[in-house]
């Protein structure tokens, strides 16, 4: 495939100038992420109401795919339910790690269809999914405390 | 007669292979070089005539496995200048052989308040064995600064090298920057003070002649599959009383004289650090590989790759955005980069989409990484093989990465 395919303007758009940088005040629920491989590392901040995910930010540093896919996640989950969330990471897991030849459908993942060419680098798959495995550690981290309190 | 690259690179099979589409560019060298045919050859010869194992038994095949094997023992010692063959321990690379020295040599030799002193540009390799020695024996790590342009300090390594200092450890040359470190006077100045001093070769084997007795250093560590051998065997050299004062490491047979439940009695060197049946095939690829560089004349080799280095350097250079990270005066095979404003990572997808391999990333030696601010760099390493026109292609990639990011 063309490089251009994985390197899309909505990817590119979103790592430069990444939507939701920075942190939540106190009170947020947060987790850290890691590729030990590549030396990318992101914080995901979250400010849970209920089952609602009202706020979401992100700092760290990476390449432009997990860059961008950590911006396109906030954008994707501000206000959804926390089960429709984790829904959507299921959905998007799938995508980025079918195989090349698999029909996949995107329909369901909206702008996250933009990092669907990632499949075709399996290199980057993890670049794509950090941000997500972080977001759920954060998510997690509320189930503990909710059990905890 | 000079130089003939294009010779050369007939030797080598995947040298002809494509990906991307493209003609395969390889400039991953320093992480693992390509092998050529003699090397291949050797291996399948071997295990296809004489396989048998070594030490072992009387019959013709183990006759001819233990010459093989032992054969390549002697070329590692002409290929290093050891003294003999004796001082050849082969392990399975670079990593095990420091692993060695720390735990079998160093490790019953340091306590508490003592110290072990390396260099800020250590791969991983030459810095958490003996982040372990310290925490097994409450011995302390000192660390040699490096300047901006990735030179090691000497005036702080001489400062460093202290009363306490019981063992120094150094790269030869560096796998993340290419800095071809003092060593011949870094060793002089621990010797001074009766230290002795292991030599990570890794990077230096493949572009460097290497005479370890006029180095005086006491151990020399390399890998076969960074110098055109395979992967999974490699060289501790040690200076044949370090040797000998060196407890044993892995136990099992071989490595023996006599065993019984009142006690052992180890073997005598090399045996004594060879425990089970050892890579008989890797030895013997790397004995060819041995030949195979010595019949190019190392000497021409070397001023091939110095040259063609300096190109790069000048032409990579002179793409916009690009940041070279590590500029010591003396280099070799490496040539390390930060392109504004994009990744590492991407910088090596859309290379590799042109068929160029780099390695991106922290090169294991974070340390490094964390010297300069980044957490990557890309690196094109260079080899025998590489061309100019390799080199232009890698320009043009950089030209490429740049036309994507910025649309």
């Amino acid at each position: 495939m063309d490089v251009r395919e994985l390197y899309q303007e909505v990817i590119l758009d979103h790592s430069r100038r990444p939507r939701n940088f920075g942190t939540l005040g106190s009170g947020a629920r947060q987790a850290e992420g890691a590729n030990p491989l590549c030396g990318d590392q992101l914080t995901v901040y979250l400010q849970v109401e209920g089952d609602v995910i009202r706020d979401v930010r992100f700092e760290g540093s990476g390449c432009a795919i997990s860059t961008a896919s950590a911006s396109l996640m906030t954008e994707a989950v501000k206000g959804k339910k926390v089960a429709d969330t984790l829904e959507l990471f299921e959905q998007f897991h799938d995508v980025v790690t079918s195989a090349p030849a698999d029909d996949i459908t995107t329909a369901g993942i909206g702008k996250l269809a933009a990092l669907a060419g990632v499949r075709e680098f399996p290199m980057r798959v993890k670049c794509a999914s950090l941000a997500w495995h972080t977001l759920r550690a954060a998510l997690d981290d509320r189930s503990d405390r909710v059990s905890t309190e | 007669m000079s130089y003939d690259v294009e010779r050369v690179r007939k030797d080598f099979p995947i040298l002809e292979r494509r990906v991307a589409g493209k003609p395969l560019v390889y400039l991953d060298s320093a992480a693992s070089s390509q092998k050529p045919r003699a090397v291949l050859d050797a291996m399948q010869s071997y295990y296809t005539t004489s396989h048998a194992n070594v030490h072992r038994g009387v019959h013709t095949l183990s006759v001819e496995a233990t010459e093989a094997y032992e054969g390549a023992r002697a070329k590692l010692a002409r290929f290093i200048g050891a003294a003999s063959a004796r001082e050849i321990v082969f392990v399975r690379g670079t990593t095990e052989a420091i692993n060695l020295v720390a735990q079998a040599h160093v490790r019953p030799r340091v306590g508490p308040g003592d110290e072990i002193l390396i260099s800020h540009l250590e791969h991983h390799s030459n810095i958490v064995p003996w982040q372990m020695v310290c925490e097994q024996t409450g011995a302390k790590l000192a660390v040699a600064a490096i300047d901006e342009r990735g030179d090691i300090s000497l005036e702080d390594y001489a400062a460093k090298l202290g009363p306490r200092t019981r063992f120094v450890a150094l790269s030869h040359v560096s796998n993340a920057l290419g800095t071809i470190n003092p060593v011949e006077e870094m060793i002089r100045l621990a010797r001074e003070r009766g230290v002795s001093v292991l030599l990570d070769g890794a990077q230096a084997v493949p572009h460097l002649s290497v005479d370890v007795q006029a180095l005086g250093c006491d151990f020399y560590a390399f890998s076969g599959h960074k110098m055109y051998g395979p992967t999974g065997i490699g060289v501790l050299w040690g200076r044949l009383d370090r040797l000998e004062e060196t407890g044993p490491w892995q136990g099992g047979g071989e490595m023996i004289l006599s065993v019984s439940f009142d006690g052992t009695r180890y073997n005598k060197v090399p045996a004594k650090f060879e425990a089970g049946t050892p890579d008989i095939a890797g030895a013997v690829g790397l004995g060819a590989a041995v030949d195979y560089l010595r019949q190019l004349d190392l000497a021409q080799v070397a001023a091939y790759e110095n040259e063609l280095l300096a190109f790069a350097t000048e032409r990579v250079r002179e793409v916009p955005g690009v940041r070279l990270i590590g500029t010591a005066r003396h280099k070799a095979g490496v040539l390390s980069f930060v392109m504004e404003g994009i990744h590492p990572h991407d910088v090596g997808t859309i290379l590799d989409q042109e068929g160029i391999a780099v390695r991106a990333g922290h090169h294991c030696a974070q340390p490094v990484m964390q010297r300069y601010g980044i957490a990557a760099t890309t690196r094109a390493s260079f080899a025998i093989y590489n061309t100019r026109d390799e080199v232009e292609r890698l320009v043009e990639g950089l030209r490429r990465v740049r036309e994507i990011f910025e649309g």
